[in-house]
């Protein structure tokens, strides 16, 4: 498997928790700058997937590049180094509860990089903006909705300017018109900064809409990888029914 | 056996990874002031109350006795002895371990159970650093100050409960309280408990940072932070009594 310019490499990567296999052997890349959507059944292993590529969790077996860079044996400085190329935005969107969105969005950018308060100041103005929560950043994230947590969630992963964007369920919970706003973040986000984005989502037609490539997961297996003509001719059954719009 | 073994294992390999990052930049100042503002002024009417009632009731209870015996002087020498080498001490260790044990273990399960220590960990922050250590330092430090408030608060009650039944003038009760007291039987009953407080710190975090039991694990690490803290503020007061005995002889009463 060529590892040049892919943004994202698994490498027959396997993952199991006790005795259930959540991942088996799964292989694939993700070229720079493309957007896959992860595409499954719930518990089929599609979150596992961007918590192994963030190295919360550590695969049983096989190799996970991001960048050209094996995270499977990092320390956790090298790890550090990793994720900063990387933004999360997690299914519940994780804010820090006991912090404003201000503060959830500043705590990175204080501790990771040597950036003046001003420049801080418009860094988070100008995401903030992006996601249209300009008004609201004194706000608790108990004091937010369901997309505006959401948005909250994406504008954190958004405040390093990531190289890759990993995103949980971005629409999950959300009516059709926020999920479309978000749909448009992504979007925005891959052609505006070139941001390789992988997307686990149940969402089809937003899937379709914002997805170069498609991987297909089924009780732990990688059943199709790739465009979504390619999904659609599939010889297995249940790739074709998620893929499909019907 | 086995499980215990390990479990054991598991919580010293945590407090030794608390005291090595405690030393390791960068450092959580503005963490550790929240925190010592959450463990420490929040927690002050509860000891400050505690510490009162106890007084009273202690003073009450021994007064008979000591009265009886023509022995009603030594009353403000008795509660401040008991105070300040004891009582004060381990109540204010179990207070602790109730009131903020708990808190830890829940808040830190609840964080671990809506992903925010894994949205910590992929912001390149090191969660452990930045949520455990300064919980643990924050109960080592605000405990032994804690417990000067409750044996303070317990003279007072004390002094008050005596006053009600003799009319003794303050200055006299705290002349008498202090006495037959060593600097020693002060210092170090109440440097002891910072122990406690990073037995407490330590176990609720590790139950709490640990937890991946989703919500249900939330209550289940709250109460296991209690019980286990609470069980190992007594054990470590044994040994540390001991250990007091050897250093100063002369408070072997």
């Amino acid at each position: 498997m060529s590892d040049v310019r892919a943004a994202v490499v698994f490498d027959h990567v396997s993952k199991a928790f006790g005795a259930k296999q959540v991942l088996r052997d799964v292989s694939f890349e993700v070229p720079a700058g493309q957007v896959l959507c992860i595409l499954g059944r719930s518990g089929t292993g599609k979150s596992v997937t961007l918590k192994l590529l963030m190295s919360l969790i550590k695969p049983d077996h096989g190799r996970i590049l991001v960048d050209g860079d094996d995270i499977t044996g990092l320390n956790e400085v090298g790890l550090s180094r990793v994720r900063r190329k990387m933004g999360f935005l997690f299914q519940d969107a994780a804010l820090f509860d006991s912090l404003t969105l201000y503060e959830n969005l500043a705590l990175p950018l204080h501790r990771l990089t040597q950036k003046s308060p001003d420049e801080i100041e418009s860094i988070i103005d100008r995401v903030l903006g992006q996601v249209g929560l300009s008004g609201d950043r004194k706000k608790m994230p108990s004091a937010l909705s369901g997309g505006m947590r959401k948005r909250a969630g994406l504008a954190r992963a958004l405040v390093l300017e990531p190289k890759i964007l990993l995103a949980d369920e971005p629409s999950s919970g959300l009516d059709r018109i926020t999920a479309s706003e978000i749909d448009e973040l992504l979007l925005g986000q891959k052609a505006e900064h070139g941001t390789t984005v992988l997307v686990v989502t149940h969402d089809v037609h937003g899937a379709r809409r914002v997805g170069d490539r498609f991987a297909v997961f089924d009780k732990g297996d990688l059943i199709a990888f790739g465009t979504a003509a390619e999904v659609e001719q599939s010889e297995h059954e249940t790739a074709r029914k998620l893929i499909s719009e019907q | 056996m086995f499980d215990w073994i390990e479990f054991v294992g598991e919580v010293t390999l945590f407090g030794l990874r608390v005291i090595v990052d405690l030393f390791r930049p960068p450092f959580e100042g503005g963490q550790l002031l929240r925190q010592i503002s959450e463990t420490g002024a929040k927690s002050l009417p509860l000891v400050i109350a505690s510490g009162f009632a106890l007084g009273t009731v202690m003073t009450l209870h021994t007064r008979s006795t000591l009265v009886t015996f023509g022995a009603a002087a030594t009353i403000p020498t008795v509660q401040a002895l008991a105070f300040f080498v004891e009582i004060g001490p381990l109540v204010a260790g179990l207070l602790l371990a109730g009131r903020v044990g708990s808190g830890i273990g829940a808040v830190l399960a609840n964080m671990r159970a809506t992903e925010q220590i894994d949205g910590i960990e992929s912001l390149s922050i090191d969660a452990f650093k930045f949520l455990v250590v300064p919980r643990v330092t924050a109960c080592v430090i605000v405990l032994p100050l804690l417990t000067l408030f409750m044996d303070f608060a317990g003279l007072l009650g004390g002094y008050l409960s005596e006053w009600s039944a003799s009319r003794i003038t303050f200055e006299l009760y705290i002349t008498r309280a202090f006495a037959n007291l060593e600097w020693s039987n002060f210092i170090a009953p109440t440097l002891k408990t910072a122990v406690f407080g990073f037995i407490i710190g330590t176990i609720s975090s590790y139950f709490g940072y640990t937890t991946n039991e989703g919500a249900a694990g939330v209550g289940r690490a709250a109460t296991r932070s209690v019980v286990l803290s609470s069980l190992l503020i007594i054990l470590a007061d044994v040994i540390l009594v001991k250990l007091i005995f050897f250093a100063f002889p002369e408070n072997a009463l």
